[in-house]
């Protein structure tokens, strides 16, 4: 049987009582914040029709959800996200992928794809509206515009970073680009791919939501534009708190993903 | 005996946007059956990109290269380039797996070949739990997979301390000569290029020629560990130094 020695245990009883404290601070600190908002509000130092309150918060989720707007909101923010994240992982591979297989072009359009990526695309926005239609195809329009260029960047550079060593030893082995792409430059790079993808989700939240925004009838974003129009603000702050809840659950996913991915490779 | 490999006139020039490069001036040799050649020269002569050439990952600008018997070549990089995510047979069944050869009677010629060579029981482990000396026997077994008649070893013991170096030195030639593989090696080293070869092919600085080719007779006819220590090895170290002529 395998024993630790007095000293580890203690190392360990150490970690685990620091990882104890830090999830005490996080909690901690959301309530307290929570707490001094309502408090604020109760004693009527915040105005809670600029400001709403925790409670007010609590009580426009409850509504939301008795009428079954929450759920129908959320849904089709999500939806809209996955979607337009798929999309921009899959064309952002897959142009890094030309990129990579093909030099010449990586030189011609670098200007352009670099231009592209730090274009503020919201200024893009009438013109996709008329393009596409004031419809979800504007929204997954805008989101995939303003997350597969990054993606692009930072596989590409990613994929053009493979040590030169292996290149050669694909070489030497007579292999074919396509062959060198998928036994090596792609196994080689998963874990650059796995970054990029986290980025990736966090700006197809954004494109969503600004398209939102600017055309869409459903949405946390359209509940946002929605509230602000009628001046309930208990509506906008609460789709506001919803979106943080939201993107932290996918910034989740992605994160287990990638450990479930790291688990798999146990040479890391 | 009649030469499986014939080079004639071999040359080689580089282009740079500011300057030509003239690597090879001309670099004609044979070799022979179950020979051992070593290619020694200054550093930054040409001599990898003899291997190169032969190996196909670089064109000559003039000259011939003879393959007799259809016997085919195989490369040993300098490095030992195991992939991080395969395992150690993957590794070893990689030029298999990409030339579409992995037939099962190949696959267990593989594992036949690591099984003798001491990596049996690291098949399914991946190769950060190999040491410096495994992780280069795996990448010879890599090039042996392929069934080639000559080996081109590029500086394959370069990239590890000395002690590791003589010790899969002695690793690399005793599996070559068992397996009864003909090999040219590059290396900078002078003892090793002795204690391992049957000839050493002596070039001078670029553009490379031959300066001479030596035949080595140690007359001990062992390892290349034990052949260091013949009283005719001192001779063919003073020889090569004096050809090579160190300027520091």
């Amino acid at each position: 049987m395998f024993t630790f020695s007095e000293e580890h245990t203690l190392y360990i009883k150490q970690l685990k009582k620091e990882r104890r404290i830090i999830l005490f601070g996080k909690v901690f600190l959301f309530i307290i914040f929570l707490s001094f908002w309502e408090i604020l509000a109760q004693k009527e130092i915040l105005n809670t029709f600029l400001y709403s309150s925790p409670s007010k918060i609590l009580s426009t989720i409850k509504t939301l959800l008795i009428n079954g707007q929450l759920g129908k909101h959320i849904w089709i923010t999500t939806y809209e996200v996955g979607i337009s994240f798929l999309l921009s992982s899959i064309g952002g591979i897959f142009i890094a992928f030309l990129l990579w297989r093909f030099e010449k072009l990586a030189k011609i359009l670098d200007p352009y794809i670099t231009i592209l990526n730090s274009l503020p695309k919201v200024a893009l926005g009438p013109l996709i509206i008329i393009w596409v239609g004031a419809d979800i195809h504007s929204i997954i329009c805008m989101a995939l515009l303003i997350s597969i260029f990054t993606t692009i960047i930072s596989i590409y550079t990613s994929f053009i970073s493979t040590p030169m060593v292996y290149l050669i030893l694909f070489k030497s082995l007579h292999a074919s680009s396509i062959q060198t792409f998928w036994k090596l430059i792609l196994p080689y790079n998963i874990e650059n791919i796995i970054a990029a993808l986290k980025v990736n989700i966090s700006m197809s939240l954004v494109g969503v939501i600004m398209g939102e925004l600017l055309v869409s009838k459903k949405g946390l974003g359209y509940l946002i534009m929605y509230g602000s129009q009628i001046f309930q603000l208990d509506l906008v702050i609460t789709s506001i708190f919803i979106l943080g809840v939201l993107s932290y659950i996918m910034y989740i996913i992605i994160d287990y993903v990638q450990i479930l991915l790291k688990k798999k490779e146990k040479y890391n | 005996m009649k030469e499986i490999l014939k080079i004639t006139h071999l040359k080689k020039k580089y282009q740079t946007p500011t300057e030509e490069i003239l690597a090879l001036e001309d670099i004609s040799f044979s070799v022979y059956p179950n020979e051992f050649i070593s290619i020694i020269g200054p550093s930054g002569c040409g001599k990898s990109t003899i291997l190169s050439i032969l190996s196909g990952l670089t064109t000559p600008s003039f000259g011939t290269i003879e393959l007799k018997n259809k016997c085919h070549l195989a490369y040993m990089l300098q490095e030992d380039a195991l992939l991080p995510y395969k395992t150690v047979l993957e590794n070893a069944l990689l030029g298999l797996e990409l030339s579409h050869n992995l037939t099962k009677e190949n696959k267990d010629y593989v594992i036949h070949l690591l099984d003798t060579y001491g990596l049996g029981e690291f098949l399914n482990k991946y190769p950060n739990s190999l040491s410096g000396g495994m992780k280069q026997r795996c990448a010879l077994i890599r090039t042996l997979a392929l069934k080639p008649d000559i080996l081109l070893l590029d500086e394959a013991t370069s990239a590890l301390d000395y002690q590791s170096s003589l010790a899969i030195s002695n690793d690399i030639y005793n599996i070559i000569k068992k397996e009864g593989k003909t090999a040219i090696m590059v290396t900078h080293d002078i003892s090793q290029a002795i204690s391992m070869s049957d000839r050493i092919i002596v070039l001078t600085k670029r553009p490379a020629i031959i300066k001479e080719i030596i035949p080595i007779h140690l007359e001990t006819e062992s390892t290349p560990i034990e052949n260091r220590k013949s009283k005719y090895f001192s001779k063919y170290y003073e020889r090569i130094w004096r050809d090579l002529d160190v300027h520091i």
